[in-house]
């Protein structure tokens, strides 16, 4: 989070955009903005208005209301929430890369290997798992070098241990480019804690401020329930270790772990988890990670359960 | 050479394939096969609205189809009926007010079965000329916007989120689609236009990796179907129009048999790691 300029640039700003349909209003008197080098994420249940609030903010529809003023020349990378490719379609990862510009083979495996798969160059895009198709989408939205990265659920149809390594994936980008992101999550268990800003939306921006502040202010705990807010926790990610992409885990210090690493002293010990106790059975922190993290896998069991 | 009409034929035959290749690959990867139907259908409309102004053929054809187009444009917008009821309506009024119309019009004689099913015997010199400028205008504006028009084709808002601009894109498929009705009328004929759109691109998908390669590789198949009806109706004296498309659907069928073995070879001795 320290890695914002003081005074780096507005990407976007909406202020007060609203769409309405059919007589409703689907979002209204929205204001946001992404500056360059920030991560603001958009949460809020299902039909709150997260895609359309970030289709109105880059261009893609035309608010009812309000009004957006995006930077001159803004180059925008965008992964939408739905996008599958017809089995018509022959399209190869390579192929999909250049999709909306022409790069060079280089370029292009670059990208790829900045998300960790260069190795499927040449798969077509219907034969990969839901975690490389969001990763190669994530590397086909940055290889144009965008100022603004905007990704709709980049995380669907990942596991968790893949929900994970995206969001740091993510991380790392914005580090390393400077760009600002928009990210939309309906995940209310792992939003980011390089997030500099959440916004709660419910058709109106609920609550905003950083990952901890929105947790615990009373209006997202109305959206979401007391429960939401009990299992929902905050990762923070001290980044000693990769998840590379066939399984094995580098450490920080280059060392390539084999398979099966130990989950006692390999690098998850460093990870703070932020549970929130309050209501849970545990009064106390518990001191051994593990024990935790299978707590943790409960209630997130239990969750799910409850859904269906 | 253009002198014997069975050479003319084949010429005018592989032109068209050669273009309807590519262009029924946009069809088969947007879903729009019954679109492009109920746009051939039209055309009988404006073969009788043709003779009725006394304007060019081709012209008339290439009017209502492309009205026809923006009239569903318009009628999706509108949101009141699906897709499939308003291209089932538009379809099928249009192909009866056709021959409706063709049936008041006693003063002029028109070779129905040849609209409806194809002449392609009788191609003449400036129809050749018509088919060759016409196919390479087509082909010339499918490669100059074949990236926005794929693009636009894997996904509309990211097309539009990234700068390109999918309408333009939609309305050009549109009036290039159209276009290739207007001219592949007297060829394979109104009911069977669609199926030298569809049957190439969905047999060229097996042996393809790349949508380039799709595209290609439908033109050859469309073009070998245009080569092999032809033989076959001088051969077995059939119709042309049809026994073109029913060569077409021998080289699907074969591609069933034998396609996914053939790719499987290729992507093995090709060494990629998938």
């Amino acid at each position: 989070m320290g890695q914002t300029a003081p005074a780096s640039k507005t990407l976007v700003e909406a202020r007060g955009i609203g769409l309405r349909r059919a007589g409703r209003w689907l979002v209204s008197g929205v204001d946001l903005a992404v500056k360059a080098g920030e991560i603001v994420t958009l949460i809020g249940p299902n039909g709150s208005g997260k895609s359309t609030t970030a289709k109105i903010t880059i261009g893609i529809q035309k608010p009812d209301s309000g009004q957006v003023t995006r930077a001159k020349g803004l180059r925008i990378g965008y992964v939408p929430q739905k996008l599958t490719i017809d089995w018509t379609l022959p399209l190869t990862v390579t192929r999909l890369m250049t999709l909306t510009g022409r790069y060079s083979k280089p370029e292009v495996m670059q990208a790829l290997e900045e998300v960790g798969i260069a190795h499927l160059a040449q798969a077509e895009v219907q034969h990969l798992s839901g975690g490389e198709f969001q990763r190669a989408l994530l590397a086909r939205a940055m290889i144009g070098k965008p100022d603004l990265l905007v990704l709709d659920e980049p995380v669907q149809g990942v596991d968790f241990a893949g929900e994970v390594a995206l969001y740091n994936l993510i991380r790392e980008i914005r580090d390393r480019t400077g760009c600002g992101i928009l990210l939309i999550s309906h995940d209310l268990h792992v939003v980011m804690a390089e997030t500099d800003t959440v916004v709660c939306l419910n058709g109106h921006v609920c609550c905003r401020g950083t990952p901890e502040s929105v947790v615990a202010s009373p209006e997202y705990l109305q959206l979401f329930g007391s429960r939401a807010a009990e299992t929902l926790a905050v990762y923070r990610h001290h980044h000693d270790h990769t998840h590379l992409p066939d399984g094995r885990v580098q450490r920080a210090d280059g060392v390539i772990l084999g398979d099966g690493h130990a989950h006692g002293d390999h690098a998850h010990c460093d990870h703070s988890h932020q549970v929130p106790l309050e209501g849970g059975a545990d009064a106390e922190p518990l001191p051994d990670h593990t024990q935790r993290e299978t707590q943790e896998d409960q209630t997130r069991e239990s969750e799910a359960a409850n859904a269906r | 050479m253009l002198d014997d009409f069975f050479v003319r034929a084949l010429v005018a035959g592989v032109g068209l394939a050669v273009v309807t290749g590519p262009l029924g690959c946009f069809i088969v990867w947007r879903r729009m096969a019954y679109f492009g139907d109920t746009m051939a259908h039209s055309a009988l409309l404006g073969v009788a609205l043709a003779f009725l102004f006394d304007i060019n053929l081709i012209l008339g054809v290439f009017l209502v189809a492309a009205l026809v187009s923006i009239a569903l444009i318009l009628l999706q917008r509108r949101g009141a009926l699906s897709t499939d009821a308003l291209l089932g309506i538009l379809s099928h009024s249009t192909l009866a007010l056709g021959l409706v119309m063709v049936a008041f019009m006693t003063w002029v004689r028109i070779d129905l079965m040849g609209f409806l099913f194809g002449d392609i015997l009788a191609v003449s010199r400036p129809d050749i000329l018509v088919i060759y400028a016409g196919g390479a205008l087509i082909l010339g504006l499918l490669i100059w916007m074949w990236r926005p028009l794929l693009a636009a084709t894997v996904s509309s808002e990211l097309a539009e989120a990234e700068g390109l601009r999918p309408e333009v894109s939609r309305v050009v498929l549109m009036l290039l689609m159209a276009c290739v009705i207007a001219i592949a009328m007297k060829i394979v004929g109104i009911l069977l236009i669609t199926a030298l759109l569809i049957i190439p691109a969905a047999t060229a998908r097996r042996f393809a990796g790349t949508p380039e390669q799709m595209a290609v590789t439908a033109s050859f198949l469309g073009a070998a179907a245009v080569v092999g009806g032809l033989f076959g109706s001088l051969r077995f004296d059939t119709p042309s129009g049809p026994s073109i498309v029913v060569a077409a659907l021998a080289f699907f069928l074969l591609s069933l048999l034998y396609g996914g073995r053939l790719k499987a070879r290729l992507t093995a001795s090709n060494g990629s790691s998938t």
